[in-house]
């Protein structure tokens, strides 16, 4: 105690001080934020992650690098957890059709199996986001008024008030939610595929990104009480509609009524 | 007065009513000054009441909508029927919209009925002023009826907007943000402007209740105000009309109000507002419970305001607040401090303004550079004014490219381009657009003008080619009916008018720039067929005619 207190005006004291109290803060967050990350790892079995490594090398090494370190033509796969593989192939944005802007969700090219063995070969290569478990995927348990106040403060501003999609910048843009399966909703947040930023479980809990499925399946399921909704794009196509529409039909009608004789 | 100078004696009950309240209103003066009002037929001539119908409409489920619309801003939870908003903290004056859309019997309908309504006025007194424009309604002695008609336009646009406000939702507190933003960008005193308005720091809670006043108050008493004004000045000026055989500048050939115009315009009432029932009854309009209650920090993509604020929003997309390295922030040092002049939100709302001031000027415009102060009741079709068209054109597509830019986001998702560059395109567009619009609509006036001159001397294009017995292939040309004829040929053509010395025999520098654009307005001309060259173009075809005239016989 007292060689400590001799040094404690060393000159390295306060660096050595900074660097335990990082060391810290840095390890309990790592602890606290990894707690529910590394669900289901465990469910694959050694073949599921050898046939996932042969087909990773028929369709995804070119771009992706043999062993996923990536390449110019596209990231490193490592530690992006199974949750990124089974939304990106089983969307159908992986195998990449065409380098551009983003991504383009398009026919899904493996089906379920395939899927998941992929997963579980990037899954094996270092922890990350895993496939949801199913209670947090079902809708009818989570809160839709509290899903609507998340999503409206954290992915309305591109997806649209009622995820309609909307554009970014350069070509890129947020994709209509409307028909996406509550896992691949659940796995985008989690995951934060193409320009989407990722959500993780400490800034959107488990039960808050199940609220938000509940919120979007429950605004799908409803449709709209007031008929027609237009695209959902608000007062644009509203305005579309009066001008074409609505003054082409008020058109026809002062034709009609100034041919007629009196 | 003392001797009954009365003769008449009503027989009938409905006579006598009549009678009771003509002796003391004086109302057969009225009825039949009003009552005998001609007005011409003319499909393009019943825009105006269209926007008058959909007023009447607005004010009809406007009153549906007060009754259950409270303007509080003050603080609540949702406790309606819809579930994803159940528990939601908001304000009243949303809560009780939301009550309107789902828990009074035919509220969510009167809403609808009151926007899409709301939609069509505004697009239909736009159309109405266009029609005005590009016929050249406006000129002598109507300028003021077109000022009138411009205030009513801006009116109907703050009418819009402030309702498009009071909802209290997402969308609209996002739109009254931009407001706000515009506001405090005017310099010196647009902070404290802001804070009047708002009574404080945005959002506050005043606005809604004082954007109420405004939309069911005082925005409605102006409007009824122009409309009257409107329309009294339309009866003194009586109807303009299209040129026709017995349609001159001294009268109006058409139908009067009473019983046929009447009748005919009930009728229409009726067909406008079933129009826009149909419409409100199976098209969903600003569905409130999607966007969710107003909170400042979110804003969702396709937040756009309705189409009439577009050009405004479009405005302001499109004015880059950098420019390579050069900033549009002006920070200008004064000894207090550095103050900043935001030219990012300034030059757009000049823009807007000097296009709302061009239109209200163009009638003194137009006179000023064609020194004409005649009256005017006759029409022009728009061909037969390439200058006037193509100014109306360019106008029109200056419009179109700010409207086209406040939904730069849907053009880009939609037609899967960049919206960076839909962005670029609309910046040049913004400047080239109009100058392309007016050359382009000048030269097709120009050419139609031709075409109708061609028309008129050499007859219409039969589509038979005959053979003649020396082996010469030709177009048989059939002369139009006279009503055509008279159509074809009956309008004025300015020429251009030089520069004109005064009393002392000095052009003053207004006069020659009024010179500069007379000729730019009026180098190229169609000048209308003379009698003179109708006569000679007959005498000359005389042969042919006769011919296309027994082959018709032989045909019937």
């Amino acid at each position: 105690m007292k060689a400590l207190s001799q040094k404690r005006r060393h000159p390295l004291a306060a660096v050595a001080l900074l660097l335990m109290g990082l060391l810290v803060t840095g390890g309990l967050y790592a602890a606290a934020s990894s707690v529910n990350e590394a669900q289901a790892a465990s469910a694959y079995s050694a073949s599921d992650v050898e046939e996932g490594n042969k087909l990773f090398l028929a369709n995804c090494a070119t771009c992706h690098g043999l062993n996923a370190e990536g390449t110019d033509s596209g990231p490193s796969l490592i530690g992006v957890g199974a949750a990124s593989v089974d939304f990106q192939v089983g969307t159908g944005r992986m195998p990449m059709q065409m380098q551009g802007p983003q991504a383009q969700a398009k026919p899904v090219q493996f089906d379920e199996e395939q899927t998941r063995q992929l997963a579980a070969y990037v899954a094996s290569l270092a922890p990350g986001p895993a496939v949801p478990e199913a209670e947090w995927l079902d809708a009818s348990l989570g809160n839709s008024a509290e899903g609507g106040e998340i999503f409206r403060v954290n992915c309305a501003m591109c997806h649209n008030a009622v995820g309609a999609g909307g554009a970014l910048t350069r070509g890129k843009f947020a994709p209509s939610l409307g028909g996406v399966s509550e896992k691949h909703i659940y796995e985008a947040m989690a995951t934060g595929p193409q320009n989407m930023p990722v959500f993780n479980d400490s800034n959107i809990t488990p039960e808050d990104k199940r609220d938000v499925i509940t919120f979007l399946k429950e605004v799908e399921a409803n449709g709209s009480p007031g008929g027609a909704q237009l695209g959902s794009l608000g007062p644009v196509s509203e305005g579309l509609f009066v001008w074409t529409a609505g003054l082409g039909i008020i058109i026809a009608f002062t034709i009609w009524l100034t041919s007629r004789p009196s | 007065m003392s001797t009954p100078s009365h003769q008449y004696r009503p027989a009938t009950r409905t006579g006598r009513i009549a009678d009771f309240v003509d002796q003391r209103v004086g109302a057969s003066g009225m009825v039949k000054e009003f009552g005998r009002k001609i007005f011409p037929d003319h499909w393009s001539f019943m825009f105006g009441e269209v926007a008058l119908y959909t007023f009447v409409i607005l004010l009809i489920s406007g009153t549906f909508l007060t009754l259950f619309f409270d303007p509080s801003m003050a603080h609540t939870t949702y406790t309606g029927s819809y579930d994803p908003l159940k528990g939601v903290g908001m304000s009243v004056a949303y809560h009780t919209a939301l009550d309107l859309s789902f828990d009074i019997r035919g509220g969510l309908f009167m809403r609808q009925l009151h926007h899409w309504s709301a939609l069509l006025f505004v697009a239909a007194v736009s159309v109405h002023m266009l029609r005005v424009f590009f016929t050249g309604a406006f000129r002598k002695p109507r300028e003021l009826n077109w000022v009138v008609g411009g205030v009513l336009l801006v009116l109907a646009m703050a009418a819009g907007f402030t309702g498009y406000s009071l909802p209290d939702d997402l969308l609209s507190g996002n739109g009254l943000r931009i407001i706000d933003g515009i506001i405090k960008a005017i310099p010196v005193v647009g902070t404290y402007v802001s804070a009047f308005m708002f009574g404080g720091e945005f959002p506050g809670t005043a606005i809604v209740g004082r954007l109420y006043m405004l939309h069911i108050m005082l925005i409605p008493a102006l409007i009824l105000l122009m409309v009257a004004v409107h329309l009294f000045m339309v009866v003194v000026h009586k109807h303009t009309q299209w040129a026709g055989p017995g349609r001159t500048e001294d009268n109006v050939v058409g139908f009067p109000v009473g019983p046929v115009y009447a009748a005919k315009a009930g009728g229409f009432f009726f067909i406008v507002y079933g129009v826009v029932g149909l419409i409100s009854g199976f098209f969903t309009i600003n569905p409130i419970w999607n966007y969710g209650p107003y909170d400042p920090s979110p804003v969702s993509a396709g937040t756009q305001p309705d189409w009439y604020i577009g050009w405004a929003d479009g405005a302001l997309r499109l004015m880059p607040g950098m420019l390579g390295d050069f900033s549009f922030d002006w920070i200008i040092p004064f000894p207090w401090g550095d103050n900043t002049l935001a030219m990012g939100v300034l030059v757009p709302a000049l823009v807007l303004v000097g296009l709302l001031g061009a239109m209200f000027a163009w009638p003194w415009v137009e006179r000023w550079v064609t020194k004409d102060d005649r009256e005017h009741h006759l029409l022009d079709r728009p061909r037969n004014a390439p200058f006037r068209t193509g100014v109306g054109v360019a106008g029109v597509v200056f419009y179109c490219v700010l409207w086209a830019a406040a939904s730069s986001d849907l053009i880009a998702t939609h037609f899967h381009v960049a919206l960076n560059d839909v962005t670029y395109w609309l910046r040049t567009l913004f400047f080239l657009g109009p100058i392309l619009g007016f050359i382009v609509a000048r030269r097709i006036a120009l050419a139609l003008q031709r075409k109708d001159r061609e028309i008129v001397l050499h007859g219409r294009e039969a589509g038979i080619i005959e053979m003649s017995p020396e082996g010469a292939f030709s177009e048989r040309h059939e002369q139009i009916d006279d009503y055509k004829l008279y159509k074809l040929t009956s309008f004025e053509s300015y020429e251009v008018l030089p520069p004109q010395a005064d009393r002392a025999g000095h052009v003053s520098r207004s006069e020659k720039l009024r010179g500069k654009v007379s000729k730019f307005f009026f180098e190229d001309r169609v000048a209308p067929v003379t009698r003179a060259e109708l006569e000679e173009a007959r005498s000359h075809h005389g042969h042919h005619a006769v011919a296309a005239g027994s082959h018709e016989e032989l045909g019937q």
